[in-house]
């Protein structure tokens, strides 16, 4: 997740005070991990140079930063750009698990007892996820949906893989 | 020292082997269930994990092995199931184990009500007081208004969840259930999952769910996985 761009698409709905910002983010995408306030500043001041925001000047009062933050038209862009671009599915093919499913095979080990305590694991996670999604609201059960149907299909790769594991074995052996 | 008692497993099975003709299903299951717990059993089509969950609830019995089913709160009083007649399985089967299949299996030419009231009716219940039972529990499962119905004018959801009245209503013992959401949407799988596991927990029913879906496994409290008839077994790699 691309931090700066969402606080970007936040600033969009309504010019905001640094405070708000975080704020904002925490309750829509921070339930895992909220933003420190560093960052959101850090982040704010290297859109200020970009010119994607700009400051609205300070208003008095108490609190560390009594400044508003505006997005500018090319920050508008940007966000609209970003919206419309599609992610790249599965960037990185070649995750840790397959290669160290690679490697087991080819130093002889048991390739079929890492992918077991890998099953496991990732059962364990969608047991929590699912656990999560039922007590949570729309927002949490969309966000634990995401990370369980993307644990489906690592769970999906692990079976797959390991009914071929024999075929995969012969297929390296003999490379 | 003192030690914790150890509660004796609701159900325990023991080096069960079942062979159809030439081809074994079973070879040599070792499981044990806890009561309350909801056990998910998985494994790819053809692995046995169906015929497994028909030798555990007394459907069929094994060729070999034994079954143990030992009541709640009555340790004294465990049943060998693997050795019963068919008419000692059945009428165990009748009154502690409820049953939800992948198509519901409900009785289409009955109503919801009724399909939900049979339980209740065979072991002796008088049918008003049947009838005040299944309706309440259908308006538990959010089937209020609908037990007049046919099982063909409700949807799958539905449908599937009159399934689960049918075999809740008498309270069993253990729930097995065999991919009871196999055949529904994702989201009408969730709905009907969750109301089943919150039936369950409420009743304090041990469960066995036959899936091959990791998403309806994730609601069970552990999984087994079952290949080529037996429990853990990896995926044999040739040297």
């Amino acid at each position: 997740m691309n931090n700066a761009l969402t606080l970007l698409g936040l600033l969009r709905r309504q010019p905001s005070y640094g405070y708000d910002l975080k704020h904002a983010y925490d309750r829509y995408f921070g339930s895992q991990k909220p933003l420190a306030f560093g960052q959101v500043y850090s982040t704010l001041a290297r859109m200020i140079r970009d010119e994607l925001i700009r400051a609205l000047g300070e208003e008095p009062g108490a609190g560390p930063d009594r400044k508003k933050y505006e997005i500018t038209p090319a920050g508008q862009d940007r966000v609209q750009q970003w919206l419309f671009t599609p992610d790249v599915p599965s960037q990185t093919l070649q995750s840790d698990l397959f290669a160290k499913t690679v490697v087991a095979l080819l130093v002889d080990d048991d390739a079929d007892r890492l992918l077991d305590l890998q099953r496991a694991e990732h059962m364990g996670r969608m047991r929590e996820l699912t656990r999560l999604k039922h007590e949570g609201d729309l927002l949490q059960v969309l966000m634990c949906d995401h990370g369980i149907f993307h644990i489906e299909a690592d769970l999906r790769w692990i079976e797959l893989t390991g009914a071929r594991l024999t075929q995969l074995k012969k297929e390296l052996l003999s490379a | 020292m003192k030690t914790t008692p150890t509660i004796p497993a609701l159900l325990s099975v023991r080096n069960v082997h079942k062979d159809f003709g030439p081809t074994p299903a079973l070879r040599g299951i070792d499981l044990d269930v806890h009561p309350g717990e909801v056990l998910a059993v998985m494994g790819p089509s053809g692995s046995g994990k169906s015929t497994l969950l028909h030798c555990m609830a007394g459907v069929m019995p094994p060729d070999h092995g034994t079954v143990t089913y030992t009541r709640p709160n009555a340790p004294e009083g465990s049943v060998e199931i693997s050795i019963l007649g068919e008419a000692a399985r059945s009428a165990l089967r009748l009154s502690e184990f409820g049953f939800v299949f992948q198509y519901g299996q409900l009785l289409p030419e009955l109503t919801a009500v009724d399909n939900v009231t049979i339980p209740l009716l065979l072991a002796g219940t008088k049918r008003r007081e049947a009838l005040r039972k299944a309706s309440g529990l259908l308006e538990r499962l959010g089937l209020a208004g609908q037990g007049e119905k046919l099982p063909g004018e409700l949807s799958g959801g539905q449908a599937q969840r009159v399934a689960i009245a049918r075999a809740m209503v008498a309270e069993p013992a253990v729930l097995f259930a065999d991919e009871p959401t196999g055949s529904l949407d994702s989201l009408a799988a969730e709905n009907v999952l969750t109301l089943l596991l919150e039936l369950v927990r409420e009743v304090g029913t041990t469960v066995v769910m036959i899936t091959h879906d990791p998403r309806t496994a994730a609601y069970a409290d552990r999984e087994v996985i079952v290949r080529d008839g037996m429990i853990g077994a990896g995926h044999r790699v040739a040297a």
